[in-house]
């Protein structure tokens, strides 16, 4: 199953939003469009990954990827994380001492963090 | 059986006794979701395998098909991938076989802190702990013509009666 991306602005933010699983054949079209945004010098993202219901360490791997590309050319990355299933395979990874999940949209772009 | 799926008959599943299935994929990352799918509605059919064990189960199968379609397409491996499901009252077991070159879990480097900088040089390597963190038991093991992952995921109620021990 592919994911589906799409993304706007949110003031000096850029909101992409992904649907799908997150893995081996998902992930690279969301690095795909991280890339894309990076390449037309948007570095601060917001990765709205309320629409995904799967992930696995790919998907891991491409967010992580993500958060260094843009921490690269001084952006950020935010994360917008609602489902249990996908928040627990980040905190297994004990990555959420490296993202800040938000609850929604409006949230990652004013840097309000989810309990 | 063969399965004449989207993809001709290249998927294989067969039945061997009671409470055992058996997949056979081509070694494409196509068939991965597939596999998820499949492990993921043999355990439902558990009564004590709860959603969020069920949800352990498809992550480490993912991470176990997704290595074994890898180590086939960096050796050139065209065999089949053999995924082997076996049911019980408590728990279910997996094993992920594949006809690479083999698989040393000890040469995986070991991560940094996650909040550690260099952390953010790792976007792979975390296959192998979600393995071990997600399900019960994990081993890796070498045989003769590849590796074989043996993965199991305990019932909630046993693992409530390990934990009351």
């Amino acid at each position: 199953m592919q994911i589906v991306t799409h993304s706007h602005r949110a003031g000096p933010w850029t909101v992409i939003t992904v649907a799908g699983e997150l893995d081996v054949v998902g992930g690279p079209d969301l690095r795909n469009a991280v890339m894309a945004e990076v390449r037309d010098g948007h570095t601060r993202l917001v990765l709205d990954l309320t629409g995904v219901d799967f992930i696995d360490s790919f998907g891991l791997g491409v967010v992580i990827g993500a958060l260094k590309r843009t921490r690269l050319l001084d952006g950020d990355l935010r994360l917008v994380v609602s489902e249990p299933r996908v928040r627990r395979v980040f905190e297994v990874c004990d990555l959420d001492r490296v993202f800040d999940f938000h609850a929604d949209v409006a949230q990652a772009v004013a840097g309000a963090t989810a309990s | 059986m063969n399965l004449d799926g989207p993809s001709g008959d290249e998927m294989a599943i067969a039945d061997f006794r009671p409470g055992e299935i058996v997949l056979e994929i081509p070694a494409r990352t196509e068939y991965v979701s597939l596999v998820r799918v499949m492990i993921a509605a043999a355990a439902e059919i558990e009564p004590d395998m709860a959603v969020e064990r069920i949800e352990d189960l498809r992550v480490v199968v993912s991470e176990a098909t997704t290595n074994a379609i890898e180590a086939h397409d960096l050796h050139g491996v065209t065999d089949r991938i053999r995924i082997q499901c076996n049911l019980a009252d408590d728990e279910i077991a997996v094993v992920v076989h594949d006809m690479g070159m083999g698989f040393e879990p000890d040469e995986v480097p070991e991560l940094p802190e996650p909040d550690a900088p260099e952390r953010l040089l790792h976007e792979s390597g975390l296959g192998v702990h979600l393995m071990q963190m997600l399900a019960d038991e994990s081993e890796i093991s070498a045989t003769d013509d590849g590796t074989d992952v043996r993965l199991v995921v305990y019932s909630s109620k046993r693992r409530r009666r390990g934990s009351e021990r």
